[in-house]
């Protein structure tokens, strides 16, 4: 008999709030947390993003051990254990960490040198958070371009059905700065307004910044305990940078995912999309949708709350889901006027109350990975 | 139940040899190690031109999936969603993060900047092979063939797939070393069974226990 994992516990920390009912709140008002910024560090023009404001009172200077990354990290981490039992010195209790660029900027910013390099190492990271908590177990950390948040709550589940854990800390981060931001306009992928997932004027990503942080376990602390049902993982094996053309791949993974679950597009209630608002990857989310018959199930993107947090972005997506279901209240999403993608699928401009019992999450990357994964009510 | 697992093939690339299954292959003392990875390419007279565009992790990474895979893996024998890759190394994609600032202080380069993630060389594996299954990418202090082992050995055990390259790609700045392991569900002649301390012989370049 297959292992349940439940999830005991969670938190969001972003420039929208500290708690996830602070953020769920938020969106519910649909206040976004991008706005126009400019810094001279990052970029010579000004520049629309989801940052955490200079002073802001979770990010200080008195904590000099540890960057703003992993600040992020341990805030998270300690808000979602104090919702919970589960114990961080636990044999049983894994630490899983995800992100995509972790402490890399500090490269702007200091001297290179062997010792900077070890210190930007994910690892080191992962060792710093591991100690503040007193983990007894290794920590596993994860950096698979923008599935990363879901590949860490997959790899959580699968670690505890599997017997080696009985619980999973799993959270991850990321920071904006001029390595990012750059490298998304060197693509000419930034949007020059704040972004409109799956809209006929989108024009590209708004980046943000946040933390994310899931708290799974064998053992359920209440009956409303959502549950992680299933995840898959696929490879377009077409393009490193481009999506794949005909969405086979991703719908392979919803397909795996809502198998593996025992559901069928009937079964679903909402999809959280990925929706960085590109051209082409809100056109191969709908491709997937479609091919997987999913087009009538209200769908959302997120990104136009919280921009493209990278590696926690599959981690803040998932837990504004596990709200969505708890509370019965979908998301509607922000941007979004008329439809822009070829493949016509229900992307509501308005709150939706409704009895919601499962939904799926999925999420694309670079280097041609997708990931689905689904949550289910008791 | 867990059904048997398999080493049916690896390949060691380190200190500036190339080794599979154990045997040395191919040596190129001196060179550095751009000069050697393109004497790798040129040695096992591989035609696939994307091979020019990748940055020295991918290079490294592709050049040990192409050595591992050569006459070997029947693909028709799976679907292209049974074949996964799950790679691990330390410093994630950092020789390039490395590059790609320097670059950006001109004209920030996007062919540099989508190969600043660790997993692109699982793109370049999965697009040269037609592999379409799970993969991913763990970061870890040193090599952890424990981890590796039980968390591949899962996906196997569960059909979420049938094969699966896994193991260590490591580059930055001078310092590089790739061990990749084939790991299948039927053995071969030359198979050795997927443990722990096979995947350290075959890391560490030790005589194998069959």
């Amino acid at each position: 008999m297959t292992r349940n994992v439940f999830i005991v516990a969670n938190n969001i920390v972003s420039p929208l709030g500290n708690t996830t009912e602070e953020n769920f709140t938020q969106l519910t008002h649909g206040i976004s947390g991008i706005t126009k910024h400019y810094n001279a560090a990052f970029a010579p023009e000004s520049f629309y993003a989801s940052l955490f404001a200079n002073g802001n009172d979770l990010i200080t200077a008195s904590d000099p051990q540890h960057t703003k990354f992993e600040q992020l990290l341990i805030t998270s981490v300690e808000k979602a254990l104090s919702w919970c039992t589960v114990n961080a010195a636990d044999q049983k209790t894994a630490l899983i960490i995800s992100s995509t660029k972790g402490n890399v900027s500090l490269l702007e910013t200091e001297q290179n040198n062997i010792a900077l390099q070890k210190r930007i190492s994910l690892p080191a990271s992962a060792k710093l958070v591991a100690d503040h908590f007193g983990f007894a177990a290794d920590p596993i950390t994860i950096s698979n371009a923008c599935i990363s948040g879901i590949m860490a709550l997959l790899t959580g589940m699968r670690l505890i059905r599997s017997g080696q854990y009985e619980n999973a800390v799993v959270t991850g981060a990321d920071v904006i700065s001029k390595f990012v931001l750059s490298g998304f306009q060197s693509f000419q992928a930034i949007s020059p307004q704040p972004c409109k997932p799956f809209d006929k004027n989108r024009s590209g990503i708004s980046l943000g910044e946040g933390a994310g942080t899931v708290i799974l376990s064998a053992n359920p602390s209440s009956a409303n305990d959502i549950k992680v049902m299933s995840g898959a993982i696929s490879n377009d094996a077409n393009h490193i940078s481009a999506p794949s053309r005909t969405g086979k791949e991703l719908s392979y993974a919803i397909k795996q995912s809502m198998d593996a679950a025992h559901l069928t597009a009937t079964g679903i209630d909402f999809i959280s999309a990925h929706g960085t608002a590109t051209i082409y990857n809100d056109e191969m989310e709908a491709k997937a949708i479609t091919l997987s018959n999913l087009q009538n199930v209200p769908v959302n993107s997120l990104k136009s709350y919280y921009g493209h947090t990278l590696g926690a972005a599959g981690l803040i997506e998932s837990i504004i889901s596990v709200q969505s279901l708890k509370e019965n209240l979908f998301i509607p999403t922000l941007g979004f006027e008329e439809t822009g993608v070829p493949d016509e699928i229900n992307v509501p401009v308005k709150l939706l109350n409704g009895n919601f019992n499962n939904c799926l999450k999925i999420a694309s990357g670079f280097g041609g990975c997708n990931a689905a994964m689904i949550f289910s009510k008791q | 139940l867990s059904a048997g697992k398999y080493i049916t093939a690896s390949c060691h690339i380190s200190n500036n040899s190339v080794y599979r299954n154990g045997v040395l292959l191919f040596s190129n003392a001196g060179a550095d190690v751009s000069a050697f990875l393109h004497s790798v390419y040129t040695y096992f007279q591989i035609n696939y031109s994307r091979f020019y565009k990748m940055d020295g992790l991918s290079k490294l990474g592709w050049l040990t999936s192409e050595i591992l895979l050569q006459n070997l893996l029947q693909k028709d024998q799976y679907k292209p969603e049974d074949i996964g890759i799950v790679l691990s190394n330390t410093n994630a994609s950092l020789d390039t993060d490395q590059k790609y600032l320097v670059s950006a202080k001109d004209i920030a380069s996007p062919s540099i900047f989508v190969y600043t993630l660790p997993n692109i060389v699982t793109g370049e594996i999965c697009i040269r092979n037609q592999f379409k299954g799970e993969g991913s990418f763990f970061l870890f202090e040193d090599f952890d063939p424990e981890f590796i082992k039980t968390y591949v050995s899962d996906l196997l055990d569960n059909d979420v797939l049938q094969a699966c390259i896994c193991g260590w790609i490591e580059l930055l700045e001078d310092e590089y070393k790739a061990v990749l392991y084939l790991v299948e569900k039927k053995s071969n002649s030359e198979s050795i069974s997927f443990t722990t301390d096979n995947m350290l012989a075959i890391f560490e370049n030790k005589s194998l226990i069959k």
